[in-house]
């Protein structure tokens, strides 16, 4: 069976009002964009659909490469024909005959295209009665079938597929505006950006580098889990913010127990800076209900004070186990495990509070003017972009 | 010079060379020493990695490096017997194994370990059906070659892949030394747990090699020491080595891409060339991997024959490189059923992407000139 194309279906986009074409056409860049690589490929739209037509390639590593687009529902290698009957029928016998250990078929026709002179379940039995017919050793299955033959009659040709590959739905990168992650290097934020992304944000990350106290070897992880992220969508901006002088001021001027706090605080206060300079309209964080002093129910309160722009917290209610499960899943868990010291890990107090006060804090902050220090740091901002994988190799081209 | 011993080694290529001197001169630092120096190599290290797993479709956690092919399939066959003995003793492998199996397979047997030794039929080949019979309780482990050195025959091993598909507690390793990089070996699909590669089977360097080890499969080290390779491997990690592993690797992909259908007709060439011969005996099956053929000469001594040709500059083998010191009958020949004067006589001719027509024509003419000078003289 030889497919010339793939049938692409779309989840929720289906069911946007006005703005559906946004989405769709949104979706067809993203999908042209990641199969660059495939000369000849086209993508078109047709009445709930989109196909890409293969120019000759094999369908399998091009699905592969769209399984990490969100928005696409699922997808078949699919052969496009005349829509006229004997055509179907031969070209259904011929994906019977060449399919493998095949004992029960079933045949499922859907026709949109009302001139078509059969009706869908007519042309159930017709190519049915056809197969049965034609070819030995067959028996149709309606309930748990080998080989699912299905049909589809649109109007401008008829599409013939066979099998079904799920995509990683969800939708389409860039149709939900730009949001800034903060990005740590730990197991939690890269998820928490990737479950961002599946909503159809496009990705910006900033990241809190300390060096001495952290390694470059930290700022490398985190351009890695950027790499893998971008997969999910398109390039991510990062915003590596030099973070030493702040750090050391606060652990230097700052009660001990406060000081997680207050360095949290004046991240979400360079956060919102890169924001308004960006045109950014909410940030992300892996922030986990309960999961360390930080993340009380407190902590929340007091630290998201400071900044009154939404902070997208999809991980607020997930169990740790379910977050490093998806980890996995989209391959940021062996980067996140790589262990050097960031930011948050460098400077940890004996016994952080868990239940910090907006007043006490505040009081604290008034001891001391950080705002020189946060412009500074917002001025020293180095903004790196990565693109996947292939944003490494420069350093070390000619040696692989 | 026509060098026709590919399967013994291969040349080098000269940019992985390159590579590896760029990297041994330029980032020498060890990745565990944590300056930044360190670091860099660290990253050279993990590129590396990168570039070899998305080359052959596997995760980079799935890439134990290793000194080579033989350190490969002994930490396979060793590492899971070790491992998980209390689950059961048994392990079913072929008759027809490369020595770094066989070998080690027998070392286990003195420990206690119990082994079958599948037979194989008239091409070298063992049947699934066998492998599925041998499976009993106690197996832990099954190892079969992708293909075999001395003849070039192909193991069903996507059939046996199907097979293990069905005992999810038995480990299946694949020796894919020969057949990397010639033969396609899909090891993203689930069924395969272990695969031995060798870089100087290649045009990479001796003493580069790995072993796949998929997500999830657990072994006893060989090597205790350092955490290094996912503390499957102790050592200092061999930076330039592998990075040179990681261009030869890129390179063989390529020319597998571009040449394999050159190959495979120069094979049929020197096939059918070969069996227009009448003093000579094939032992390589019609459907083969594309770069080895077997056969055997008339006389009980082979490597007259090889020195004959090697006078003329034209390098060839007798069995297997690694054990050439030997005057015995091949194993493999005898598992295969020929005769012990067919197995003593045997000579192997392997190509790469760079061996011409024009050179295995060269090889044809003296092999036969070779022929008749050595009909006077010897019986």
């Amino acid at each position: 069976m030889k497919y010339n194309h793939i049938m692409v279906r779309y989840s929720e986009i289906a069911l946007k009002g006005g703005n559906r074409k946004m989405f769709i056409l949104k979706l067809q860049d993203n999908i042209r964009d990641r199969l660059k690589s495939f000369p000849g490929i086209k993508v078109q739209r047709t009445q709930g659909r989109l196909f890409i037509f293969l120019n000759g390639h094999d369908p399998e590593p091009i699905m592969n490469k769209c399984q990490t687009i969100f928005g696409i529902h699922s997808m078949s290698p699919a052969v496009k024909l005349e829509s006229n009957l004997e055509t179907i029928k031969q070209t259904a016998l011929e994906a019977l005959v060449s399919a493998s250990e095949v004992e029960t078929f079933k045949v499922v026709v859907k026709r949109i295209d009302k001139t078509f002179p059969h009706r869908s379940q007519e042309m159930n039995q017709i190519l049915g009665g056809y197969l049965l017919k034609q070819t030995e050793g067959y028996t149709v299955d309606v309930h748990r079938p080998d080989l699912e033959i299905r049909v589809e009659i649109r109007n401008e040709a008829t599409y013939m597929t066979s099998y079904v590959v799920q995509g990683a739905k969800g939708l389409p990168a860039g149709t939900s505006g730009k949001s800034l992650l903060l990005l740590s290097g730990g197991i939690d934020s890269p998820v928490a950006g990737y479950l961002a992304m599946k909503r159809g944000v496009q990705l910006e990350a900033i990241h809190f580098h300390s060096p001495p106290f952290t390694s470059d070897r930290a700022k490398q992880k985190v351009f890695d889990l950027a790499d893998v992220l971008s997969e999910y969508g398109t390039k991510v901006k990062i915003h590596v913010v030099p973070f030493t002088k702040i750090q050391q001021t606060i652990f230097r001027e700052m009660p001990e127990n406060y000081a997680m706090t207050i360095m949290r605080r004046i991240m979400l206060r360079i956060s919102e800076q890169v924001c308004r300079n960006q045109d950014i309209l909410s940030m992300i964080t892996g922030e986990s209900l309960g999961q360390v002093a930080s993340q009380t129910m407190h902590s929340m309160n007091t630290i998201n004070e400071v900044t009154n722009y939404p902070i997208l917290r999809p991980l607020v209610a997930m169990d740790k186990h379910d977050i490093i499960e998806i980890s996995r899943t989209i391959g940021t868990y062996d980067i996140s495990i790589r262990p050097y010291e960031d930011c948050c890990t460098v400077f940890v107090p004996k016994s952080p509070k868990t239940r910090p006060r907006r007043d006490k804090t505040l009081q604290f902050e008034s001891q001391y003017d950080f705002s020189s220090l946060i412009d500074e740091a917002v001025e020293g901002i180095e903004t790196v972009i990565r693109t996947g994988r292939d944003s490494n190799t420069d350093e070390f081209t000619d040696l692989f | 010079m026509i060098y026709l011993d590919n399967s013994a080694t291969t040349k080098p290529h000269p940019s992985v060379i390159k590579s590896f001197e760029q990297s041994a001169s330029e980032y020498f630092a060890n990745p565990s020493s944590i300056h930044a120096f360190g670091g860099t190599a660290e990253k050279l290290l993990q590129q590396a990695r990168q570039q070899i797993a998305d080359l052959i479709g596997v995760k980079p956690t799935e890439i134990v490096f290793t000194s080579g092919g033989t350190e490969a399939n002994n930490t396979a066959i060793k590492g899971i017997a070790l491992k998980h003995q209390s689950r059961g003793r048994h392990i079913i492998t072929t008759s027809v194994e490369h020595p770094s199996v066989r070998e080690a397979c027998q070392a286990l047997e003195e420990l206690g370990f119990e082994v079958t030794y599948l037979p194989v039929d008239h091409n070298g080949v063992v049947s699934a059906d066998l492998v599925q019979e041998a499976i009993r309780k106690e197996t832990i482990l099954i190892s079969v070659m992708h293909v075999n050195n001395e003849t070039g025959a192909i193991q069903p091993v996507e059939e046996i892949r199907e097979i293990v598909k069905q005992h999810p507690k038995i480990f299946f390793h694949v020796d894919d030394v020969q057949g990397f990089g010639k033969v396609p070996l899909n090891l993203s699909k689930e069924g395969i747990d272990l695969a031995a590669v060798s870089g100087h089977k290649i045009h990479g360097l001796k003493g580069t090699g790995l072993l796949y080890v998929r997500e999830g499969t657990t072994l006893f080290p060989l090597l205790h020491g350092g955490s290094q390779e996912h503390a499957k491997r102790a050592g200092t990690e061999n930076v330039p080595g592998v990075v040179s592993l990681a261009k030869a690797v890129r390179l063989v992909t390529e020319m597998r891409g571009n040449h394999l259908k050159d190959l495979y007709e120069i094979h049929e060439f020197l096939y059918e060339s070969l069996k227009q011969m009448p003093e000579i005996k094939i032992n390589t099956p019609e459907h083969s991997a594309p770069h080895i053929i077997n056969i055997s000469t008339p006389w009980a001594k082979p490597e007259v024959l090889v020195h004959v040709l090697d006078e003329r500059g034209i390098y060839i083998s007798t069995k297997s490189a690694c054990s050439s010191k030997e005057g015995e009958a091949s194993p493999v020949l005898l598992a295969c059923g020929h005769d012990t004067r067919r197995a003593q006589s045997s000579v192997r001719i392997s190509l790469t992407y760079e061996t011409t027509k024009e050179e295995v024509r060269m090889f044809l003419k003296a092999l036969q000139e070779a022929l008749n000078q050595l009909k006077k003289v010897m019986k």
